[in-house]
């Protein structure tokens, strides 16, 4: 089958001589739930921009379902929804008419077009701010704004740079089902999120870029089953004492009545347990201290210093 | 993208253009009706009255053309610099860019527009000036095409002044200090004839000049140029705008990283 999106050798370099992308290559398979992370400034936003041509490329090819960009663009982009990190409408205009606009420049006939704006403004709970000037809708409301727009020409790629940036965990959660339901569809989703919890629940497979450079291209599960330790934190219910050791495990007492303990992999949980018990620790909770791919992430992006 | 589809994407930027001005009307309709009037009636009735015939007409009579064409002129820039600009500054332009729209859609859409307010307020300055001094049609098609060859240039005059605008400051200094002295100084309110010869050769090179006295001539029936010269000149500016826009477009010019 052909792959969603094809990346070979993509370099670019802007104006004043910064390099944001040293020669990534990276594919995504059709149907896939794909996670392209990174710190600030590793060059996310470049690729996505340069897929989607706002960002000219210095060298490399970029194709979308085969259609190579440098040969047919316009056919390229009618295969993709873009959601960027910032808001990019017309605060004055309407979201119906937002919606409805951006399918007419993909030639989409009015009738169709407002046919399928009702279909996204109603599944993104938007239909009852569908007249309400832009600038009057909630931040969760303009990123859910956004995805309607990216979706009305039914794109078999969907790119989303941050969409859930200052959404509320509410409407966060919401948009993580919409997306998931869009994918059991057949919507290819790349995804790229700061909330690395988001791109564990949601993604399949995971690049991880750095100085623009790939660190890390793999699944989500291989990924995190590198992953060689596990920090929890302990709530005692008691008192701690001023010195808690496990025998083979690292201990650090946080505060008087909180712990953290690192998990080796091939250790047990139950083993911390019953040294907690050894020692008379009472537990009343206990939570890991980042979420896994947290973990990861800040080891690869660290380990490429 | 087939013909159809290229269709519905060009109507789509023109009722949104043409949507935009009409939802800000008094800001983009109304004062060309105020300004022009204030100009029937202060240099065509109150001074006017004062000066006499000029070129065989009363001096309304003359400077109406003109004035229809200054509103035409400056409407046609105004709307697609301040469009266009207001998209690149709020990053809707990205809507389009995005797109599987072609650049000329983009640009015919925007100039046609720009075109569209031209006209619109064209024919308010027109019903404005028929309650000062009555008008006649000279030449309906020197009219037509002038108005639409001109109202072309100046929307894309307007589309890449928007493109090299950095702030809002950048798209009104062109109407403010190039326009606006090309348009007082290319014949709106006096006759050629009244400057000295080198001044007069002077103002040959003022396109302004050619755009007035074509219109002139389709109105009155009288101008200082010869109209093929000026349908030529237009015409060549016309061409240049457009490929320079394209030009812009194509390579992605202060729009594209």
């Amino acid at each position: 089958m052909i792959p969603a999106l094809t990346i070979e050798n993509l370099t670019k370099q802007y104006a004043g001589g910064f390099q944001a992308l040293k020669g990534i290559s990276l594919e995504v398979q059709h149907g896939d739930f794909f996670a392209l992370l990174g710190p600030n400034g590793a060059g996310k936003s470049t690729t996505i921009g340069v897929i989607c041509s706002l960002v000219a490329k210095t060298a490399g090819r970029v194709a979308v379902y085969g259609t190579d960009i440098d040969e047919d663009f316009a056919g390229a982009k009618k295969n993709i929804g873009i959601v960027p990190q910032e808001f990019n409408f017309n605060m004055f205009e309407q979201p119906f008419d937002i919606v409805v606009n951006q399918a007419g420049y993909y030639g989409m006939p009015k009738a169709l077009a407002s046919e399928r704006a009702e279909q996204y403004l109603r599944e993104l709970g938007l239909w009852d701010k569908r007249h309400v000037p832009s600038r009057m809708l909630s931040g969760g409301m303009k990123r859910r704004l956004m995805i309607a727009r990216a979706l009305v020409h039914n794109p078999r790629l969907l790119i989303l740079d941050e969409p859930t940036a200052g959404v509320d965990i509410e409407m966060r959660r919401s948009m993580w089902d919409f997306l998931q339901k869009l994918n059991q569809e057949g919507t290819t989703i790349i995804l790229t999120t700061h909330y690395l919890e988001e791109a564990e629940a949601l993604c399949r497979n995971i690049a991880i870029i750095n100085h623009g450079e790939i660190v890390e291209n793999s699944s989500m599960r291989d990924l995190l089953r590198r992953l060689h330790r596990e920090v929890f934190i302990f709530d005692a219910v008691d008192e701690l004492p001023d010195v808690v050791e496990i025998e083979g495990f690292g201990v650090r007492r946080v505060d008087e009545r909180t712990l953290e303990i690192e998990v080796e992999k091939g250790q047990h949980i139950n083993e911390v347990f019953a040294g907690l018990s050894q020692a008379d620790i009472r537990i009343s909770s206990m939570r890991n201290r980042a979420n896994r791919l947290e973990e990861m992430f800040v080891r690869l992006v660290e380990g490429a210093q | 993208m087939n013909f159809q589809e290229q269709w519905v994407a060009l109507v789509t930027i023109l009722r949104k253009e043409v949507k935009r001005y009409l939802r800000i009307w008094t800001q983009t309709l109304l004062p060309s009706a105020i300004t022009m009037s204030l100009y029937f009636v202060i240099f065509g009735s109150l001074i006017g009255s004062r000066i006499g015939d000029m070129g065989g007409f009363t001096y309304m009579q003359f400077v109406v053309p003109g004035l229809i064409m200054m509103a035409i002129v400056t409407n046609s820039y105004s709307n697609v610099v301040s469009s266009f600009f207001g998209s690149k500054f709020n990053h809707s332009v990205e809507e389009l860019l995005v797109s599987p729209t072609p650049n000329y859609i983009i640009l015919l859409g925007y100039v046609i527009g720009g075109v569209s307010r031209g006209l619109l307020v064209a024919v308010i300055v027109t019903l404005v000036s028929l309650f000062f001094t009555d008008l006649h049609m000279h030449s309906f098609a020197v009219v037509v095409i002038i108005v639409l060859m001109t109202s072309i240039l100046f929307a894309l005059a307007g589309f890449i002044n928007a493109v090299y605008a950095n702030n809002f400051d950048d798209i009104s200094i062109i109407p403010t200090f190039v326009l606006t002295p090309l348009i007082y100084l290319g014949g709106v309110f006096y006759s050629m004839d009244l400057l000295p010869d080198f001044w007069a050769a002077v103002s040959k090179l003022n396109p302004l000049v050619y755009v007035v006295n074509a219109f002139r001539y389709g109105v009155l029936g009288v101008s200082d140029v010869s109209l093929s010269v000026a349908f030529g000149m237009i015409a060549v500016f016309t061409v240049a705008a457009w490929c320079y826009s394209m030009h812009l477009l194509n390579t992605g010019k202060r729009l594209r990283q």
